[in-house]
């Protein structure tokens, strides 16, 4: 294998787990704050046309970035309203959440669908981006992709290393503990639902802006489920999202790279593989129960009334 | 501020008075969405909710929509109802309609007027089995069954699309991507003449009567009921929570793989790449909307298959998108679960404080 083909297959996994990673590292953030948002697609779908959308209009990328972080905090928004505000159950919410963006980015996206729009810009650093093998593995990419790594080195700081890190994870572990000793654990949780949101957001602009720069209904094809699963998978901990994104964004690859190769199975098989790999992984890390309830926040999906 | 008190005993009238609240504030928020496309609310939420039902055609074709609904939705109910999140049936009703539209495709020619029963068992087969697949992974290696049941859905859809493009394609189907179409002997029997209206709805209305006896009058009904809502308490008593699992996921996928096979031996009459509008996906939302119980599912199948009816009405006279139904339905449960707190709970308004601690 040729060192430019190496370099292009590394390039194509990082734009593939890119969007996973963005979406996996917001709802990491929300679980671990004990709020189960099951919203993810829904918020990435918005992302993504909204994104799209405010980019083509306006004309700058910048401009569909912010949009679709503001657009996937606002989704998540709703949702910390029904669940965190109203109670309701955390689950149902988040389906309705995915329901409604399924739909809601449809009705949106509708004078979007075939309308071309240019690719995120390239990072190009003179002299490192020419650089063989590195330039175009570590120096040619668009922003998001860099934004995503710096999202995990940042949660982990948050997480583990600061103050307001720990609060969010004791309000996880145990509300009513954080509670009585003074911390706001609705505030605490909006916020964070709201950071999963945003990332949500990111994510899908990621595949609407960088990925493939149009607009398709449902083009997230289930990476909002994916996310979930993620997270699942790395056990709350943001570098094993990052490990799990990559190897989601190989496996995708792989499938297409078989695809274009004229490997003799139907097509449809290949693009079976990253749903079955989903599975396969969750089954198989999920095996393992008291090390999942070890490591799930313990107050994941239970609501918070505080006593009156 | 908005503050929320809970109620001494959940509220039985707002159990009832939640999902007619939550329509009232849809078709408040529908209209200003159709305000926001520049269309006259009034004018369009009547083509969306009562030009369907003015006529006979549109009666039956409401509760021909309503059948997969209905026969989705009683499965998953009773799933939720014990704590099991199958989200998985548009998978389920996809397998069953490969499942029967196989047996359909095994007797281009027909045969017998029993063929059709065949075809209906095993769509409910391919729907149990693909149904068993997340029960399997959620029993044996305790992998959460929302994400397992979601992802096979994606898998289901490919294998479909794979057989029409490729072994099942009509060799005479200038390259279409669809299966022949089936023998008459394959097809439900009509209930009316001149309509498509089919014995799947008759079922669908048993199913829905089953589902009831079943929850309110058999050990297994309160098994299910115990396990939902005090998983602990069922334990005790006995009940194995693994077995609720087992039942309520083969159950629903049976009942959904069933209203698959009815759709591709009902209305469609052939394989297609895509043989559902989502009705797997709605049918959670009309299950919530039909407060878990049968007869409610009933109502709210009917009512939810008015949204698609009205939304192809909408885009023939209104030229609205299609998605429109998908944005409707998406707010009637968002509104349905906001309203779902006033059972539980009264809402008042003001600080704690102004009114006195205590009160």
């Amino acid at each position: 294998m040729s060192v430019d083909l190496i370099a292009a297959v590394i390039t194509a996994m990082t734009l593939a787990a890119t969007p996973l990673l963005l979406a996996a590292i917001g709802e990491l953030v929300t679980e671990k704050a004990g709020v189960l948002n099951l919203g993810a697609e829904g918020m990435m779908l918005i992302g993504a046309v909204v994104g799209f959308g405010a980019a083509s209009l306006s004309g700058s990328a910048a401009v569909g970035i912010a949009a679709a972080l503001l657009a996937g905090m606002a989704m998540a928004l709703l949702f910390a309203l029904l669940a965190l505000t109203l109670l309701a159950n955390q689950v149902a919410t988040g389906l309705a959440l995915t329901i409604l963006g399924v739909g809601l980015s449809a009705l949106i996206g509708k004078p979007f669908v075939g309308t071309p729009l240019p690719r995120l810009p390239q990072l190009n650093v003179p002299g490192l981006s020419d650089l063989p093998f590195f330039g175009p593995v570590f120096f040619a990419h668009d922003f998001l992709v860099y934004a995503s790594i710096a999202a995990v080195f940042g949660v982990h700081w948050f997480l583990e290393k600061s103050r307001w890190g720990l609060v969010l994870r004791a309000v996880g572990e145990s509300h009513d503990s954080a509670h009585a000793i003074g911390y706001p654990v609705i505030a605490i949780r909006y916020a964070a639902t709201i950071f999963g949101g945003a990332f949500a957001g990111l994510g899908g602009a990621f595949l609407s802006l960088a990925y493939t720069p149009m607009w398709a209904e449902n083009m997230t094809a289930g990476r909002g489920w994916i996310a979930l699963a993620l997270v699942v998978f790395a056990t709350w901990r943001p570098f094993r999202a990052l490990a799990g994104a990559y190897i989601f964004g190989g496996v995708t690859i792989a499938q297409l790279h078989l695809q274009g190769h004229g490997f003799d199975v139907p097509s449809q098989f290949l693009s079976m593989l990253p749903y079955l790999a989903t599975i396969l992984v969750l089954a198989l890390i999920s095996r393992d129960a008291t090390r999942i309830r070890l490591n799930t926040p313990a107050c994941l999906g239970l609501p918070f009334k505080p006593a009156q | 501020m908005l503050r929320l008190e809970p109620r001494r005993e959940p509220s039985a009238a707002m159990v009832y008075g939640a999902p007619v609240l939550a329509i009232a504030l849809t078709l408040i928020a529908g209209s200003l969405l159709f305000a926001a496309l520049g269309h006259n609310p009034a004018k369009a939420l009547r083509v969306f909710f009562v030009e369907p039902l003015s006529s006979a055609y549109g009666l039956a074709e409401l509760c021909l929509k309503a059948t997969p609904l209905a026969l989705c939705a009683i499965g998953l109910a009773i799933g939720f109802r014990a704590g099991v999140w199958n989200i998985g049936a548009e998978g389920q009703l996809v397998v069953g309609a490969i499942a029967g539209g196989g047996v359909a495709l095994l007797f281009p020619n027909g045969g017998s007027a029993w063929l059709v029963v065949l075809a209906g068992l095993i769509g409910a087969l391919g729907g149990l089995a693909w149904a068993s697949i997340p029960a399997w992974l959620r029993t044996r290696f305790n992998a959460n069954e929302i994400l397992t049941s979601l992802m096979l859905t994606y898998v289901a859809g490919l294998l479909l699309q794979y057989l029409v493009i490729g072994p099942w394609k009509d060799p005479m189907g200038f390259n279409f991507p669809q299966s022949k179409t089936f023998h008459g002997d394959l097809m439900l029997p009509k209930l009316i003449e001149g309509q498509r209206l089919n014995a799947g709805a008759a079922i669908a209305l048993l199913a829905i009567i089953g589902g009831w006896i079943m929850l309110s009058r058999s050990l297994l009904g309160f098994q299910v009921r115990v396990i939902g809502l005090a998983p602990a308490a069922g334990i005790y008593a006995g009940f194995v929570p693994r077995r609720m699992v087992w039942f309520t996921l083969l159950l629903s996928g049976a009942l959904a793989g069933l209203a698959g096979a009815f759709e591709v031996t009902g209305p469609i009459g052939q394989l297609l790449p895509s043989i559902s509008p989502g009705y797997g996906f709605t049918a959670i939302i009309v299950a919530f909307l039909g407060r878990l119980h049968p007869i409610g599912i009933l109502a709210a199948s009917l009512l939810i298959a008015l949204t698609y009816l009205g939304g192809e009405a909408a885009q023939i006279m209104l030229r609205l998108p299609i998605a429109a139904t998908g944005v409707f339905q998406g707010m009637l449960l968002f509104f349905l679960l906001a309203c779902d707190v006033l059972i539980r709970y009264r809402i008042r308004f003001g600080t704690l404080g102004r009114k006195g601690a205590l009160s």
